[in-house]
């Protein structure tokens, strides 16, 4: 049972095989097991997960069905879930019990999943190994040596050792697709707008877009069901039509046109991660798609542009950690800055700090225009070359990340080397483009290879389809490490 | 460029997060590090491009001026620093 996808799961309850109350009890054994090495959760209650099922089980009882009516599912803690502990992986939050649901729990409260507990994330989803956790470090469950990828490391580790059948992540700058690859499951960061960010803590609000983590395309798109949607809530949630995610799995592929990005498959591109991809385009090309070259020649000036963009928002989304209302305060102060300046100081963790300082210069006065407007004039470039690049195909592919999982402190004490390991994520989120990640192979260490999947705006559906028919074809995704 | 350190103190006063001398020194090269990264970004002429804000072309949407949250003062200062008489207490302000 613990291998097994949503649809199974579903089909497990709806024929009273087992009830969702047992179901959500075989996971919480698991994790009872698997968490004291992994690290995957930071917070378990088991009386809410009960009390979830249960109710779960009244209404399939009372005749009503859904495909994840009793499903167990963990979601990252960056989701305010109403009396739930909700931390956002930092000191600041420790003690933060949510007052209210975000749009996305709700969402799947609607469908009757039952939530297994919160999962770990680099603090403020800030990071791209999750050892900026101040609730420790994620272990990668195919390699404890190995990081998990983050920020939405927990919900990949959890996914990847079985302890969740799925899982929901964010993604800012590739925090779904990079934790998703250096597993070995499935991620999709939808287009920006589609998933209200309602009760979502905020890091960098132009490119925060919630997604689904699963071990299948399928999965995915049976999330993604539930979390999308309008919500009035959150002034950037698109008005659109609702759609059903999985209608175009089964579509033959013949004709696809796939492009591939010159400048993914340069320098820097570890030689074990290109021969997977490689090969699974490959795989692509006798499934019927064809492939033609493409350039995003201003991929090299994501990073630069991101770490401006992305701290600007942080430093004024994170400046409501004060103190005052909520969260952290420092024991001891003198006036009302000293508590701001204590607060902030002890609440927070360095790579946060680093992040608030640069997004506060790049915003000050004197610099704005050097620093801010430059940036944006640059995402508008970045963007452009993906419009330039879907008038040749449908789809874009490439790699996710540049390595398989490196190990821990590997990227040494320099930020700057563990920024530059987003280099084929970012972009995506500037330009509010949807993406994905899914297993195609190991690296030369035995660490799971993910295969990126850059969809134009809203082609989420032909996205999962084309992931979807690889999935058909082979058996990467159904991979799981040995623990 | 090049943050000097005391570039960096002024930058933490404005962030409100208090930095000691050690931990200023060590921000500061690490800051320079990231603003080395950044300044890539000056190698492009963008002039005539317009920036970009946001990947969706959006207004904002507007609807009626009606109360339509509850109250729960009781909730959320549940979760409160520090709280009285339904008040949100923080040190003196006003002399």
């Amino acid at each position: 049972m613990l291998n097994a996808n949503l649809a199974e799961l579903s089909a497990l309850l709806r024929e009273k095989k087992l009830s969702s109350v047992e179901m959500a009890q075989e996971f919480l054994a698991r994790i009872e097991k698997l968490n004291p090495s992994i690290n995957a959760f930071v917070t378990l209650d088991k009386g809410m997960t009960l009390a979830e099922a249960r109710a779960a089980d009244a209404r399939l009882a009372a005749g009503e069905s859904g495909p994840l009516l009793g499903v167990p599912l963990a979601h990252k803690d960056i989701f305010c879930a109403d009396g739930w502990r909700t931390t956002c992986g930092s000191k600041m939050l420790e003690n933060f019990i949510a007052p209210y649901d975000a749009h996305v729990i709700a969402q799947f409260k609607k469908a009757g999943s039952v939530s297994l507990g919160k999962l770990n994330m680099d603090e403020f989803a800030m990071g791209s190994s999750n050892e900026t956790s101040y609730y420790g470090k994620v272990k990668n469950p195919w390699d404890v040596k190995a990081v998990p990828g983050g920020s939405s490391g927990g919900s990949a580790a959890a996914v990847a050792a079985r302890m969740a059948p799925a899982a929901t992540g964010t993604d800012t700058g590739g925090s779904i697709r990079q934790p998703a690859a250096l597993c070995g499951i499935s991620g999709l960061k939808p287009t920006y707008g589609v998933v209200s960010r309602y009760g979502m803590i905020a890091f960098a609000s132009s490119l925060d877009q919630a997604g689904p983590m699963a071990k299948s395309a399928e999965d995915l798109g049976l999330m993604l069901n539930a979390m999308a949607g309008f919500d009035e809530r959150d002034s950037t949630s698109l008005e659109r039509k609702s759609e059903d995610y999985c209608r175009d799995l089964a579509k033959p592929l013949a004709g696809l046109r796939i492009g591939l990005p010159k400048e993914y498959f340069a320098e820097g591109l570890s030689a074990d991660v290109a021969k997977a991809v490689e090969a699974a385009i490959a795989e692509y090309c006798k499934l019927g798609a064809q492939t033609v070259e493409v350039s995003l020649p201003n991929t090299n000036l994501s990073i630069p542009v991101y770490y401006v963009l992305a701290p600007a928002e942080a430093s004024s989304n994170l400046s409501r950690f004060d103190g005052v209302r909520y969260g952290y305060r420092a024991p001891e102060y003198g006036d009302l800055n000293d508590m701001y300046e204590k607060t902030r100081a002890q609440g927070f963790g360095d790579e946060v700090k680093r992040r608030i300082m640069i997004g506060t210069y790049v915003l000050s006065h004197g610099y704005y225009d050097a620093y801010y407007i430059q940036a944006q004039k640059l995402r508008r470039l970045i963007a452009q070359d993906f419009v330039e690049a879907f008038k040749q195909c449908d789809v874009i592919m490439g790699p996710t990340s540049p390595s398989t999982a490196f190990n821990f402190g590997e990227k040494g004490d320099d930020p700057v080397a563990m920024y530059l390991s987003d280099i084929y994520t970012i972009a995506t989120n500037l330009a509010g483009l949807p993406g994905m990640s899914i297993p195609c192979g190991f690296g030369d260490n035995g660490r799971p290879v993910g295969l990126q999947i850059i969809g134009n705006y809203f082609a989420e559906a032909r996205m999962l389809n084309v992931a979807h028919q690889l999935q058909q074809a082979t058996d990467w995704h159904l991979r799981a490490p040995s623990i | 460029m090049s943050l000097s350190l005391d570039d960096v103190k002024r930058i933490a006063r404005l962030a409100r997060v208090g930095v000691s001398e050690a931990e200023a020194a060590h921000y500061q090269e690490q800051l320079n590090n990231i603003f080395g990264l950044i300044a890539q970004m000056q190698s492009v002429d963008t002039s005539g491009v317009a920036p970009m804000a946001h990947a969706q072309d959006l207004s904002q949407r507007l609807r009626d001026d009606a109360a339509r949250e509850p109250n729960q003062r009781d909730k959320f200062q549940k979760i409160a620093p520090a709280v009285e008489a339904g008040l949100y207490l923080v040190p003196k302000v006003i002399e």
